[in-house]
């Protein structure tokens, strides 16, 4: 049941963005990735989710290989995205958005769009717009929305606060528990450290290609965070 | 009096071309795809109607019905197994393969059914006319426009109102975004040029039935086509029916001039939308 990358590696042409990444997601759980800009994060979803193709060995769910499955097989096992900057489809509206999340795979799960409107009531009442009309913070309510509709097993999010308002940020992540009860394994990332620590069971931190710290939020110290996250080793720490 | 009988030949010329220029639009569209090859599948599927009708004896328009499945399927092939492979982000791959496939289709039917022009037996359709009151038609022009509109009524029925629709639409928006949605766009280009290929197999049924043909003539149907999309504005069905009347009424309207100028007379229009609405008259509002 589990989702694992198995020494991971990607590169755009002859820059190598990942180097030999291994992560765990058990079903259900809550799993932080935080890091810097350019740390790799979205690059691991992007290859988790069959976005940017890698060796089959290097990610495995149910015990299957699944690294050089295409992004679309990968939806069908239950593994969905809310890519980075939403990506909604411009040409359609909010309700077709929704609906086009659940077209190919609609799983065993809570999600329809009945559930969703529930979840984000905002949507209900714009559902007609085109979805490139709305606020920054609904749309990327619709994207959460969308990726929800296959009812997932896993749920990867890419940077679901960027760019957001503070208090939008929070309404959005007031909808994680709730997507949680619905049985997803969610998958965050994020720059901001303390909103992932808040939430998550466990937080991997990654820099420059690499995973350089991995625990519970309550077994991580400040400085040993701080460390992984920029690179800097703590003063008391150096020699 | 003259001149509306001439304007009402015009639109009915309109249809044809937009027909034409339907599957061109839809392929557009969805994939940003120009099909040199368009007017070529067309002349194609008038020799697979034209086999049909000679090798079974039924008449033009139950042959084209059968044609339709065959070349669907023959579309969906052909982008599987040759364009899928050269779309990405340039766009001279794919305009070299289809004018690759251009030269070949015209090379080919040339060596299978000579340079000979041929026609759909239209059992004497082609001589009919109804009395409209304003005006007299042909009855075989009348049928094509009705066909055009039909076409594109359904058209945007199919991409507007129907889940296969929205996935056309979504991935016409962003490939990998859908793909993300579980879609498989190269399954989605696939269906969209088995469903060009139906249009163009109704397109076909028409040139048969209302002029000669042979294998030389596509190039002159893209053109036409091409002309009609790009004054109806990229994107838009509707967009392109409106262009394709608008070739037409100049066509006619030119002819009535001088019938030299009939050819002349669609080029002056087109260039004139081109100069006043560089993006066609009906753009679709993004891109």
């Amino acid at each position: 049941m589990t989702l694992e990358t198995i020494s991971l590696t990607a590169a755009y042409g002859q820059f190598k963005a990942l180097f030999g990444i291994d992560i765990q997601i058990a079903p259900g759980e809550v799993v932080a990735i935080i890091g810097a800009n350019g740390a790799g994060k979205t690059t691991l979803l992007r290859s988790i989710s069959g976005v940017l193709g890698s060796a089959p060995g290097m990610v495995h769910h149910r015990g299957d290989a699944i690294g050089a499955l295409s992004a679309d097989s990968i939806l069908r096992r239950g593994i969905s995205m809310v890519p980075e900057g939403h990506k909604l489809f411009p040409s359609l509206s909010v309700e077709e958005n929704l609906l086009i999340g659940g077209q190919v795979r609609s799983g065993k799960g809570p999600w329809t769009l009945e559930t969703i409107y529930t979840l984000f009531p905002i949507l209900r009442e714009r559902r007609r717009s085109p979805a490139t009309a709305l606020s920054g913070g609904q749309q990327q309510m619709v994207a959460i929305g969308r990726a929800l509709m296959s009812n997932p097993e896993y749920l990867l999010c890419d940077e679901i606060s960027l760019g957001l308002a503070p208090v939008v940020i929070r309404d959005i992540y007031a909808a994680l528990p709730r997507i949680r009860e619905g049985g997803a394994a969610l998958v965050l990332v994020e720059q901001d450290i303390s909103r992932a620590l808040s939430v998550a069971d466990r937080i991997y931190c990654m820099m420059e290609g690499r995973i350089t710290l991995a625990g519970r939020p309550a077994e991580l110290s400040r400085e040993a965070i701080h460390a992984a996250y920029f690179g800097t080793v703590a003063e008391e720490a150096r020699p | 009096m003259i001149w509306f009988e001439t304007f009402i030949q015009g639109v009915l010329l309109g249809g044809l071309y937009a027909l034409f220029a339907a599957g061109l639009s839809l392929v557009f569209g969805i994939m940003r795809l120009v099909n040199l090859a368009h007017g070529d599948l067309i002349v194609a599927a008038a020799f697979v109607i034209l086999l049909i009708v000679e090798f079974t004896g039924l008449n033009p328009f139950l042959s084209a019905l059968l044609a339709a499945p065959v070349l669907f399927s023959l579309g969906y092939i052909l982008q599987r197994v040759v364009l899928n492979r050269v779309l990405g982000t340039n766009i001279l791959p794919p305009l070299l393969v289809t004018f690759g496939l251009s030269v070949a289709l015209q090379n080919g039917m040339l060596e299978t059914f000579s340079a000979d022009s041929r026609r759909l037996p239209a059992d004497g359709l082609e001589n009919q006319s109804l009395d409209l009151g304003i005006a007299t038609v042909g009855t075989l022009p009348l049928l094509t426009l009705a066909s055009a509109v039909a076409v594109i009524v359904l058209l945007n029925r199919l991409l507007y109102a129907t889940p296969l629709g929205r996935a056309c639409r979504a991935t016409s928006d962003d490939p990998v975004t859908a793909s993300l949605m579980g879609i498989d766009p190269k399954k989605i280009f696939a269906i969209a040029t088995g469903l060009a290929m139906v249009v163009i197999t109704i397109a076909a049924l028409y040139l048969g039935l209302r002029s000669n043909f042979d294998p030389a003539i596509g190039p002159a149907r893209l053109i036409y086509a091409f002309q009609a999309v790009i004054v109806g504005g990229l994107g838009s069905l509707w967009g392109t029916l409106a262009g394709g009347i608008i070739i037409g009424v100049a066509q006619t309207v030119g002819a009535q001039i001088n019938p030299e100028w009939q050819i002349l007379a669609g080029h002056v229009a087109f260039l004139a939308v081109l100069i006043l609405r560089p993006r066609g008259l009906f753009p679709r509002a993004r891109d």
